[in-house]
């Protein structure tokens, strides 16, 4: 299997352990490129934990991670954002202070070359160097159409504005595979419509692969392409939403089983 | 009461008639203000980019003074001694992220807090320990006299001390506010997961700033140890910073530089000029209800965010 080929992410066989809790235990997913995968599952059956594996958060004591082919399973959260995976969180993580402007600013900060340090002594390039990411900034806020907030400190939006900012923080990073743990919590239906399409544009405009957390399942099956579904820390199905919509072991997480 | 009043307004012909001696005050007063502002620079870098109050800053200052007339003591000529006590505080900044930072990631402000006061403790005793608990004399080799410019005295160990502060306080400034790490400081201190998964190191971050708080504990230590000794009281220099960060704000790096002006010039004028009329020792108090008045009317400080809660 050629490197341009094969999934662009694939999670091996791993597991995580709290304590005596196994929140996954030897799981398998793979993303392929340019897809939208779904994970889906009853509460606590490690949907977030697997999330918090492939974006460096949580290390998973057996099992191996592969981004584009090379192994990363041990990697810490910045070496991960700088592979181009970029995530939100499922309780917005924004920095609340800031303007939506410089939050999403901030998303650019490893796309900007030279070191930290180099910036104070050549102040001309990096004056240059900040005009051009604002420019790229500026694009995704006109395509999220959030054009009207951006002085405002993030802190101060509303719950359904701030979860669409932290997607323009994880998009300015410009990355391969983008993780969304419920993206569409808390929203009403005129914005969870808005954030389907902006995921599906973001998947078709700039071929972005996402991977995302969803409850929803009316938004599951009109967005993705494939879907995972997690219980009690196992995969109990992987496949078309279709096919996943009718699988036995599924309909028993969501529904129960008859115990007699 | 008219009597009262035209005391009160007396001084300002004082000024005027005087200019000489108002420009002298004037200058002391800046002198002792960049000083302040160097303590208070140090909180709020540290402040910024992990949005902890820096109990220990004072202790810090106390024990690189401690470090560099320990070393001086051992026969190390000024410019070695003064290389060594950088080295030391940068080991001691990557020590504190290692050991107390590090496994406090993503906890309350409050446990952080905590934490910089166990520092505080421990780097007390340490310096004790180390260098003994005697008052030290600290010569820099610059004198402390006197010479006169146009007509005005200036202190030469004073004159100093404000050209290092105001030379720290620039390229300070320029550092954080002008360049990308600025916002990045601002991102780890409002969220330590977020800042990770857009790839800031916190590592890298915090070893930073703890690094150029010790740098600037050894500008301060250095500036009020050779005018007063280095001894315990040094870390007390820490309360004078207190107020100077209300008036500045707690993540404004200007707010530190022109509170400290403020509230040195303001001391030093309020001390000389009005300080007869209630019997003196304006300039221990001044400070205090200064920032105690800011408190009530403009609590966020000068430049400080406004803090506005949704309900």
């Amino acid at each position: 299997m050629t490197e341009a080929s094969g999934p662009l992410l694939s999670v091996e066989d791993i597991s995580v352990r709290f304590g005596a809790l196994m929140a996954l235990s030897r799981v398998s997913v793979e993303v392929h490129r340019r897809e939208i995968l779904a994970i889906i599952g009853p509460n606590g059956a490690g949907k977030t934990t697997l999330l918090n594996v492939v974006s460096g958060f949580y290390h998973p004591y057996e099992g191996r991670i592969r981004f584009e082919g090379r192994d990363r399973t041990s990697l810490k959260p910045p070496d991960v954002a700088e592979l181009g995976i970029a995530r939100t969180f499922q309780n917005v993580a924004l920095f609340r202070g800031m303007s939506v402007l410089d939050n999403i600013m901030t998303g650019r900060l490893l796309k900007m070359g030279g070191h930290f340090l180099l910036d104070a002594v050549w102040y001309g390039p990096a004056r240059r160097q900040e005009l051009a990411h604002r420019a790229a900034v500026e694009r995704i806020i006109d395509f999220l159409e959030i054009q009207a907030i951006r002085k405002t400190p993030a802190g101060r939006l509303p719950y359904g504005l701030q979860k669409r900012v932290e997607l323009a923080r994880a998009l300015a990073a410009e990355p391969k595979l983008l993780l969304l743990d419920e993206p569409m919590a808390g929203m009403n239906v005129e914005e969870k419509e808005d954030m389907c399409r902006f995921i599906l544009d973001v998947n078709s405009e700039f071929g972005t692969t996402i991977a995302l957390i969803e409850h929803d399942m009316g938004v599951v099956m009109d967005i993705s392409d494939r879907v995972v579904v997690l219980d009690y820390g196992r995969k109990i199905a992987d496949g078309p939403p279709e096919q996943v919509r009718k699988d036995q072991a599924v309909l028993d997480a969501y529904l129960g089983v008859a115990h007699d | 009461m008219i009597e009262f009043l035209r005391s009160l307004v007396l001084p300002f012909a004082d000024m005027v008639s005087s200019p000489t001696f108002f420009v002298e005050v004037l200058v002391g007063g800046i002198a002792a203000g960049l000083m302040y502002s160097l303590v208070a620079l140090g909180f709020v870098l540290i402040f910024k980019a992990s949005g902890v109050f820096n109990f220990a800053q004072g202790v810090m200052v106390l024990f690189a003074a401690l470090t560099l007339v320990g070393l001086m003591e051992r026969g190390m000529p000024v410019p070695v001694a003064l290389a060594l006590t950088v080295a030391v505080m940068i080991a001691l900044a990557f020590a504190i992220e290692r050991v107390v930072l590090r496994p406090l990631v993503n906890q309350e402000h409050i446990i952080l807090f905590m934490a910089t006061i166990g520092l505080n403790f421990f780097l007390e005793g340490l310096g004790e320990q180390l260098w003994g608990s005697n008052v030290k004399r600290l010569d820099i080799g610059i004198p402390d006299e006197s010479f006169s410019v146009a007509g005005v005295l200036l202190n030469k160990l004073e004159l100093s001390a404000a050209l290092t502060a105001a030379v720290l306080v620039t390229v300070l400034a320029v550092f954080f506010q002008r360049t990308r790490i600025g916002r990045a400081l601002r991102a780890v201190a409002d969220d330590h997961e977020a800042a990770l998964s857009i790839g800031i190191p916190l590592k890298t971050i915090w070893v930073i700033v703890w690094s150029v708080a010790g740098i600037v504990a050894i500008a301060a230590g250095v500036m009020w140890g050779a005018k007063s000794g280095v001894q315990f009281s040094l870390s007390l220099v820490a309360l004078k910073a207190l107020p100077v960060l209300i008036l500045g704000g707690f993540e404004s790096v200007p707010g530190a530089i022109v509170g400290g002006l403020i509230i040195g010039v303001g001391e030093k004028v309020a001390e000389v000029y009005w300080g007869p009329l209630v019997g003196g020792a304006i300039e221990n108090w001044f400070a205090y209800v200064l920032a105690l008045a800011f408190l009530l009317f403009r609590p966020q400080g000068l430049f400080g965010e406004r803090i506005i809660e949704r309900v």
